[in-house]
């Protein structure tokens, strides 16, 4: 109980990012929420490795948060938890105030590798998202190419992934995942295989979407200045294994904003200083002991 | 190191080939080089004879008809090994205890040197077109399955975890994922797949039957007619090499979303 607690005090604590978000939102309920969660895996040779420890962490609807960490930290496993792909061993995942089982279906994921279905075009990749809804094949497809026009590939429809650039299967990737219109994002340090100039043009992408119609955001990535840009709140996960939060940074910059130039902001500098200050250590410590 | 040379002279070179190892032929087996002459061509026949039977037989209908029983078989071979091979590829993929306890038993039927059934299956088939289908069956399944088998099981997790989180159940999951994959794995098999059902055709007809391509070639070599041995094998080949290209069509309309096409593969 104590550690829900501490859970609900940070979050009252980031009522007023929130209104400089932009969204007022009186709602108690996070979106999604993980209370004590430890997740463990079991090694070969039989061995129990321990990849976060209670991690507690609440995203209100329409709160973009970023989580960074040192490599090995369990990053991509809150992910995971919160999208129901992994059981928590110890703890619960509540997703709009239900406890999740299974896969958590008012979620979207953006993973960091190729995740498309290689042998559907474009369009069909995206179109497919809205079959287990029940949609209709032509309501479907047409819904489809006008989300592929909204990541600015009207003209690649009929590509095959292989055909498509790195930055270009991601944003089929994100108009897959958005079509949905799931209330949750989940994303994998999803530009993290692309060159710098196409993250920038992505982050400033999927902001604009994000701004047209807001979601309760997951952003995990090594990068934070990328983690600042994007988001209203940094958490800052310490070196694995039992890997806990360490950290945990409102960001303030107005929106909207444009990751290229937003990082010569003073402010975006004083914000950053401040959370270095933090994962530093981490890096340091993941570094010492981990095999890099 | 590799300078690119042209289509056309590609062809031109891979005619040359064909042409001198000809010209070999022909100069070893009617000139006294190795010997009589007449000898020579009892056990090697000459080019020229081989190709006149050839054209000859090719004039005749009845090598149409031996071959329209060859194609007979081997389609329906490829075709029920392909669907066994599909069926218990998947079963066993998505079964684990299921391939556990029959995996030695795989492995036994498959090390087996299928020629040997042959005999068996001539005699619970008799000589017409199924004793070859079986025999064809049992060559196309093991090579359909154990592809099906590993591209069902070699799915990629995150492509795989990608559809869950879309919301896909398991229908949607077999539909979309687990069945383009498992058909990749088969589809780059398939030339093989193809040739051995050729194979399983040719070799039961070869060991019994009264029609088709091997019982024409076995027919020739029992009165140790070489040159008729020889046309037999050529009429194979450019029905092996027709078969081939069919398969590199479907294959290619098939694969269309595969890197750098499908051609060239097995």
């Amino acid at each position: 109980m104590s550690q829900q607690g501490a859970a609900e005090g940070r979050k009252g604590g980031r009522g007023g990012v929130r209104l400089i978000g932009g969204t007022a939102l009186a709602q108690s309920t996070s979106a999604v929420r993980l209370d004590g969660v430890s997740i463990a895996f079991t090694l070969k040779g039989g061995k129990r490795y321990v990849a976060v420890e209670g991690i507690d962490l609440g995203v209100a609807p329409g709160e973009f948060v970023a989580v960074v960490g040192p490599t090995g930290s369990g990053k991509s496993t809150i992910l995971n938890a919160a999208a129901g792909l992994l059981k928590p061993a110890d703890g619960s995942v509540t997703v709009f105030g239900q406890a999740l089982s299974g896969i958590n279906a008012r979620a979207g994921y953006l993973f960091q590798a190729d995740a498309l279905m290689p042998w559907k075009t474009a369009l069909d990749n995206v179109a497919v998202a809205l079959e287990p809804q029940g949609v209709a094949r032509a309501e479907a497809l047409s819904r489809a190419r006008d989300w592929l026009g909204r990541v600015g590939l009207a003209t690649f429809t009929d590509r095959y992934p292989h055909m498509l650039s790195g930055g270009q299967r991601k944003r089929v990737a994100l108009a897959q995942m958005l079509i949905r219109d799931p209330e949750i994002l989940l994303m994998d340090e999803p530009f993290g295989p692309l060159d710098a100039q196409t993250r920038q043009i992505m982050g400033n992408l999927l902001l604009e979407l994000w701004a047209a119609n807001r979601k309760a955001v997951i952003f995990v990535t090594h990068d934070l200045e990328e983690a600042i840009a994007l988001s209203d709140r940094v958490i800052v996960l310490s070196a694995g294994p039992a890997a806990r939060i360490v950290g945990e940074y409102p960001v303030t910059l107005p929106r909207p904003r444009d990751i290229a130039e937003i990082r010569l902001e003073p402010q975006f500098h004083a914000i950053y200083k401040e959370i270095w200050a933090c994962l530093r250590v981490e890096v340091s410590r993941a570094y010492a002991t981990g095999p890099a | 190191m590799n300078r690119p040379i042209g289509r056309l002279g590609l062809l031109a070179l891979q005619i040359l080939v064909g042409l001198v190892a000809l010209a070999i032929w022909h100069v070893l087996t009617v000139y006294p080089i190795l010997g009589q002459p007449k000898q020579v061509q009892f056990f090697f026949s000459t080019p020229v004879d081989v190709l006149k039977r050839t054209w000859a037989e090719m004039a005749n209908p009845e090598i149409w008809n031996h071959l329209w029983i060859t194609l007979q078989e081997t389609i329906l071979a490829f075709v029920t090994g392909a669907l066994g091979g599909i069926a218990f590829g998947f079963l066993f993929a998505r079964n684990a205890l299921l391939a556990a306890v029959f995996d030695p038993y795989i492995k036994a039927a498959n090390a087996l040197p299928r020629v040997v059934l042959a005999p068996i299956f001539a005699l619970w088939f008799g000589l017409g077109i199924w004793s070859k289908v079986a025999l064809g069956f049992t060559l196309v399944f093991f090579i359909v399955f154990f592809n099906v088998y590993q591209g069902v099981r070699e799915v990629s997790p995150v492509v795989l975890n990608n559809a869950r989180m879309l919301g896909m159940n398991e229908r949607g999951l077999l539909r979309h994922v687990y069945w383009p994959s498992a058909l990749t794995w088969m589809f780059s098999s398939l030339h093989t797949a193809v040739g051995f059902a050729l194979v399983g055709a040719v070799v039961g007809e070869y060991l019994g039957s009264s029609a088709g391509l091997g019982y024409k070639i076995h027919e020739a070599e029992s009165v140790f007619d070489v040159t008729g041995v020889f046309a037999g094998m050529l009429i194979l080949a450019v029905f092996v090499i027709a078969i081939d290209a069919v398969v590199t069509l479907i294959e290619n309309r098939l694969l269309v979303w595969r890197p750098g096409g499908a051609g060239g593969s097995v």
